[in-house]
C-alpha cells in the first residue's frame, strides 16, 4: 500500500506543470496533434454527410456555409475530406516511424554497443543508404513494388531507417561510455541485458525528439509519393493526394489545394513543436536539477 | 594590520532565481582584502566562495543577480560600474583564474594569440610588443621555450603548463588583485607543489594580492596570511592563518579542522560533522549551521549570529561569542 | 594462508592512434585476507587500469591475476560468474555510476537479479538489509539517483557492492568527488563495514592522506610501474624511493607552522605513451645519475615488507 502512495508522489504533478508553462510551444503543439487525433476518431461526428459522396451539381463551390472548405471537381465536401484525412495521415505517420524505428533502433543499439566489425557493416550499410537524395531512394523503392499506399509507406520508413540508426549509435557511444554501464559489467550482467536496461533507456532521448519530429515530415513524404503517382490511390482521402488531384484545378480554384495543404502544414507544426519541447524537457532533466 | 585595504566587500547579497526557489548562494557577507597579502577563502562545495570571486568580478551567470551590497575597490563601488568599465578592470586591475585551465582556453587558437589578446587589449601594444611582452610573460612564470610556446595549442599542453599560462596572463598587466578559483584543484598534488610555489613567488615579485578559493585546507595553510571560512553563504570565521587554524572559535571550523585526515596523524576513526550542507532555498532558521553544530543552543535557532571581533584580526559569526 | 589476490606481471598496453600508452608495465603484488591495501599514484600512474584488471573489467596484455589460488583470466564464463559474486568495485564518481534512470531498490537489486534467485518480498527485504547497513531508509527504495547527495550515492554504489556479500572490493577514488566532510563519514562507513564483514579492500586514491588512514600497506605507482611497496609505517615514516618523498613532501599540511618544503620536482609527468627509457622517474628524479636512463630498476626487498626499485635510495629528511 505504501508504495503505492509513493509511487503517487512520484507523479510530481507540479515538476509537470512547471515543464508544461515553460514550454508553451509544446503544449501547442500537444494540442495540435490532440485536436488531430479527435478529428480522426470523431470524424463521422464531425463531418455531415458523407464525403465521398459524388455530386456533380456541386462542383467547385467556394468555401460557404455548406461546405466550409468548398467542394471539389466531384463536388466532394473537401471539410469533410480533409477531417476524414486525419486517420490516413496519422496512420502514415506511426506506420512510417515504427517501421523506421524497428529496423533503426536495434542497428543502432548493436552498432554502438558492440562496435568493430558489426559496427563497421552497418555503418557501410547505412552509408549505401544515405547516399541517395533524400526523395529519390523512396521514389525508387514505391517505383519498384505494386502501387499502394502501404508499399509507399515501406518506402519511406526503408530510406529512414539510416538516420535513426546513425542518432541511437552515436548517443549509445557515448552512454556505453558511462560508469554505471561498468558497473553492470563487474556485476556480471549480459550484455543483452546491459543494453536494455541501461544503454537504451539513457540513449533514446535524442531519437525520440527525432522521431517525434518525423511523425509531421512522414506525412510531407507520403504526400510528395501521392504528388508524384506512387503511393495513395485517386480516391483515398489522404491530403497529398487531394493536392495531386487539384493541381490543374488549384489556379482557378484556390481552395482545393489550400485546405489539405494547411492541414498539412498544421500537421508538421504540431509534431515539430512537441519535438522542440521534448528536446528542451529531456536534456535539463537528464543533466539533473 | 597597517596594510592598506584593497578590497572591500560590504553587505554582499547574490541570489539565483531558479525553478525550486530563490537560493541565496550568497547572504550578506563582509570581506577586506588587503594589499599585498593572500587571502584564502574556505568552504565546501555550495557555501557561496565561487559565487563570491564571480560577483566580485560580475561575472554571476544568469539566473543569479547580486542583490545588494557594496564593493567598494580603488576607492570606488564596483558594483555601480558599467560593463564596459567592469571589463577594462577585469583582466587589467582584478584577474581571475579558474580551476580547469583547458575549459579556460579556447582550443583553436594559439596560446600566443590568446595572451597578446590580452595584452592589447588592456594596454596599447603593437603586435609585437604584444608578442615580447608575452615571451616576457612566459619566462615570468617559468614555461621553458617561451618562444616554442607561443605557437602551440591548448591540448598540447599538460594541465600544470597551462595553468602556468593562465596565471602568466592574469599578472600580464600586473592587476592589484589576483582572484584564484581552485587552482591547483584539477592538478596533480606534485605539480600542484610546483604551482603553489610559483603563485607564492609572483606574489612576492609583484606585490598582488590574491584571493584564493579553496575546500583545501592544506592549500591554504601552504600559502595564505589570512583565512575565511565560508559555511552556507556566509562567512562564520576570519582572522589570521594560525589563529584561525591553530585555536579555531566557530564549530564548523573546528569541525572542520578535525574531519580530514591529516598526514602524520592517524587515528582509527575521523570526526564527522554529523548531517549534510543545507539547502540554500530554505536555509535553516537563526544561525545556518545549527542542525549540525555540537554546542547549538535556542538562541541559535532563533537569529543569526554576527560578526564579532575576538582578538587581533579575528572575527567569529557565532553565539558562543557575542557582541560585547 | 596463500594470498586472496596476487598479481603477477601485470601488462596492460592500449593502443591509440601515434602509439601505444604503456598504462602498467610489470606490477605485481599481493593482498591477504582481511587487509587494505592502498594504491596511490598521480595521472597516468596506471592505478585506474589496475582497479579494473582486478575485476577482469579489462584484460590484459599480458600477466595473471590469481584470486583464491586461481588466474582469473583463465577461467570459463561459467565460472567467471561465480568468481563475481565474491568481488566488488565501487567507483569515483557517484553521479555516474548510478543508471539515472533507475530507481535505487533496482539499481541495488541488480547484482541480486543476475545471481540470485531471490525476487519479490524476500528481494525487497535483502535491499532494505544492504540500505541499512549504509545507513538509508527505506523511504530511499524509490527514489532516484539525481535526488541524493554525493555522500549518499556513494553510499548507494556502496550498498550495490555488499549486495552479494563478497569477499573483496576495489575502491576506486571513492571519495575524491566528495566534499569533506562527507568524505569522512563515507570514510567511517568503509572502515566499519571492513570490521563487520570481514572484508578484504584494494583501496585505489591520488590522495596520500586518506590512503594513510585507511590502509595496512601501500603502493606507489608511476607511469605503469611500483616505485615503491610496504606498510603504513614504512612508507609514511620511512619512505625510500625518491618519489615517494617528493610525493609526500607536496602535500600541503593542515599546518600553518610548517616548515617542510617540497621536493619540487622538475617538469611535468611524461606521457605514458613514450615513458623514459630506463627508470621513468628519472627524468624529474633530483638524485638521478646516468645509469638511471639504462637500467630499469626492479622492486628489492630493503627490510620485510618493505620494496623499493631504486638502486639508489637515500634515507629521507626529517619530515
Amino acid at each position: 500500500m505504501s508504495v503505492l502512495t509513493e509511487g503517487l508522489e512520484r507523479l510530481n504533478l507540479r515538476y509537470t506543470t512547471y515543464l508544461l508553462r515553460r514550454n508553451p510551444m509544446f503544449v501547442l503543439g500537444l494540442l495540435i496533434v490532440f485536436a488531430l487525433v479527435l478529428c480522426a476518431v470523431l470524424a463521422p461526428l464531425i463531418v455531415p454527410g458523407d464525403p465521398k459522396k459524388i455530386d456533380f451539381k456541386a462542383k467547385h463551390f467556394p468555401p460557404g456555409k455548406d461546405h466550409p472548405f468548398g467542394t471539389n471537381v466531384r463536388g466532394q465536401d473537401i471539410f469533410g475530406q480533409v477531417i476524414y484525412g486525419t486517420r490516413m495521415s496519422l496512420m502514415i505517420s506511426t506506420v512510417v516511424v515504427i517501421i523506421s524505428l524497428a529496423i533503426g533502433m536495434p542497428t543502432g543499439l548493436i552498432a554502438g554497443y558492440f562496435g568493430g566489425r558489426v559496427d563497421e557493416v552497418i555503418m557501410r550499410a547505412t552509408d549505401a543508404f544515405l547516399a541517395f537524395p533524400p526523395m529519390l531512394l523512396p521514389i525508387a523503392i514505391a517505383a519498384a513494388l505494386e502501387r499502394n499506399l502501404l508499399n509507399g509507406l515501406i518506402a519511406i520508413a526503408v530510406s529512414w531507417f539510416p538516420w535513426y540508426t546513425r542518432i541511437l549509435r552515436a548517443s549509445v557511444l557515448v552512454t556505453k561510455e558511462e560508469l554505471y554501464v561498468e558497473s553492470a559489467r563487474s556485476m556480471g550482467v549480459r550484455d543483452a541485458l546491459i543494453i536494455l536496461r541501461h544503454v537504451l533507456p539513457n540513449s533514446i532521448s535524442p531519437l525520440l525528439i527525432q522521431a517525434s519530429m518525423d511523425m509531421g515530415y512522414a506525412i510531407l513524404f507520403a504526400a510528395a509519393l501521392s504528388f508524384i503517382g506512387l503511393g495513395a490511390k485517386p480516391t483515398d482521402m489522404e491530403w497529398g493526394r487531394m493536392i495531386t488531384s487539384a493541381r490543374a484545378e488549384f489556379i482557378d480554384f484556390w481552395w482545393t489545394a489550400t485546405f489539405p495543404g494547411l492541414a498539412i502544414f498544421v500537421t508538421v507544426l504540431g509534431f515539430n513543436l512537441i519535438g522542440d519541447g521534448l528536446r528542451d524537457i529531456l536534456d535539463p532533466r537528464v543533466r539533473g536539477r | 594590520m597597517d596594510k592598506d585595504i584593497l578590497l572591500n566587500i560590504k553587505g554582499l547579497k547574490t541570489y539565483f532565481y531558479t525553478f525550486d526557489g530563490v537560493v541565496k548562494a550568497i547572504d550578506g557577507i563582509d570581506l577586506t582584502v588587503y594589499e599585498d597579502e593572500t587571502l584564502g577563502i574556505v568552504g565546501e562545495t555550495g557555501c557561496g566562495k565561487s559565487v563570491t570571486s564571480l560577483s566580485v568580478l560580475d561575472l554571476v551567470p544568469p539566473p543569479g543577480k547580486i542583490e545588494a551590497g557594496e564593493i567598494w575597490f580603488e576607492g570606488q563601488n564596483l558594483l555601480t560600474k558599467s560593463k564596459k568599465e567592469m571589463r577594462e578592470i577585469r583582466g587589467g586591475r582584478i584577474s581571475m583564474i579558474f580551476q580547469d585551465p583547458m575549459s579556460s582556453l579556447n582550443p583553436v587558437f594559439t596560446i600566443g594569440d590568446q595572451i597578446t589578446a590580452v595584452l592589447r587589449v588592456h594596454q596599447n601594444l603593437d603586435k609585437y610588443q604584444a608578442r615580447q611582452r608575452a615571451i616576457k610573460v612566459f619566462h615570468t612564470v617559468r614555461l621553458p621555450d617561451a618562444e616554442q610556446m607561443l605557437t602551440k595549442y591548448p591540448h598540447e599542453l599538460s594541465g600544470g603548463m597551462l595553468q602556468r599560462v593562465m596565471i602568466g596572463m592574469a599578472l600580464s598587466c600586473q592587476p592589484k588583485l589576483l582572484i584564484a578559483d581552485e587552482p591547483t584543484t584539477a592538478l596533480d598534488v606534485t605539480i600542484q607543489a610546483q604551482i603553489l610555489k610559483l603563485m607564492h613567488d609572483l606574489k612576492h615579485e609583484m606585490r598582488t594580492s590574491i584571493l584564493l578559493i579553496t575546500h583545501d585546507l592544506g592549500v591554504v595553510a601552504k600559502i595564505c596570511q589570512r583565512v575565511a571560512v565560508m559555511y552556507a553563504g556566509a562567512f562564520v570565521e576570519i582572522g589570521d592563518l594560525r589563529v584561525v587554524f591553530q585555536a579555531p572559535k566557530h564549530p564548523y571550523t573546528l569541525g572542520l579542522l578535525r574531519t580530514i585526515p591529516r598526514l602524520g596523524h592517524r587515528r582509527e576513526r575521523l570526526d564527522t560533522i554529523k548531517g549534510r550542507v543545507p539547502n540554500l532555498i530554505h536555509p535553516p532558521p537563526g544561525c545556518r549551521f545549527h542542525p549540525r553544530c555540537p554546542q547549538a543552543t535556542d538562541i541559535c535557532r532563533q537569529r543569526r549570529p554576527v560578526m564579532v571581533k575576538v582578538g587581533a584580526g579575528h572575527q567569529v559569526a557565532c553565539h558562543l561569542y557575542p557582541p560585547a | 594462508m596463500p594470498p586472496l589476490v596476487q598479481a603477477i606481471d601485470l601488462v596492460k598496453h592500449f593502443p591509440v592512434p601515434g602509439g601505444v600508452v604503456h598504462a602498467v608495465d610489470g606490477v605485481s603484488f599481493s593482498i591477504e585476507e582481511g587487509e587494505t591495501v592502498g594504491l596511490v599514484g598521480e595521472s597516468g600512474c596506471g592505478k585506474t587500469t589496475v582497479g579494473r584488471t582486478m575485476l577482469n573489467l579489462i584484460y590484459p596484455t599480458a600477466g595473471e591475476l590469481h584470486f583464491e589460488g586461481r588466474d582469473i583470466f583463465m577461467l570459463k564464463p561459467r565460472e567467471l560468474q561465480t568468481l563475481r559474486r565474491k568481488m566488488a568495485i565501487v567507483f569515483q564518481n557517484p553521479y555516474s555510476s548510478l543508471n539515472p534512470r533507475m530507481k535505487i531498490k533496482d539499481i541495488v537489486a541488480e547484482p541480486l537479479r543476475t545471481h540470485t534467485d531471490l525476487r519479490g518480498e524476500a528481494l525487497r527485504e535483502r535491499v532494505l538489509e544492504l540500505l541499512d547497513q549504509v545507513g538509508l531508509t527505506k523511504q530511499h527504495l524509490l527514489r532516484y539517483p539525481h535526488e541524493f547527495s554525493g555522500g549518499q550515492r556513494q553510499r548507494i554504489a556502496i550498498a550495490r557492492a555488499l549486495a552479494l556479500k563478497p569477499k573483496f572490493i576495489v575502491f576506486d577514488e571513492p571519495t575524491s568527488a566528495l566534499d569533506v566532510s562527507v568524505q569522512a563519514q563515507v570514510l567511517n562507513l568503509i572502515g566499519d563495514l571492513q570490521r563487520e564483514l570481514g572484508l578484504t579492500y584494494f583501496f585505489i586514491s591520488h590522495n596520500l592522506s586518506v590512503v594513510e588512514h585507511i590502509a595496512d600497506r601501500i603502493m606507489i605507482m608511476y607511469l605503469g610501474k611500483i616505485a615503491e611497496i610496504g606498510t603504513r609505517e614504512n612508507i609514511f615514516d620511512h619512505p625510500l624511493h625518491p618519489y615517494t618523498q617528493a610525493l609526500l613532501s607536496a602535500i600541503p599540511l593542515v599546518d600553518p607552522d610548517q616548515t617542510k618544503q617540497a621536493i619540487l620536482l622538475v617538469g611535468d609527468i611524461p606521457s605514458p605513451v613514450n615513458p623514459p627509457a630506463g627508470c621513468r622517474f628519472h627524468t624529474r628524479c633530483p638524485l638521478a645519475v646516468p645509469a638511471c636512463q639504462e637500467k630499469v630498476p626492479q622492486l628489492k626487498e630493503m627490510s620485510p615488507g618493505h620494496w623499493v626499485a631504486c638502486p639508489y635510495t637515500t634515507p629521507p629528511q626529517m619530515l
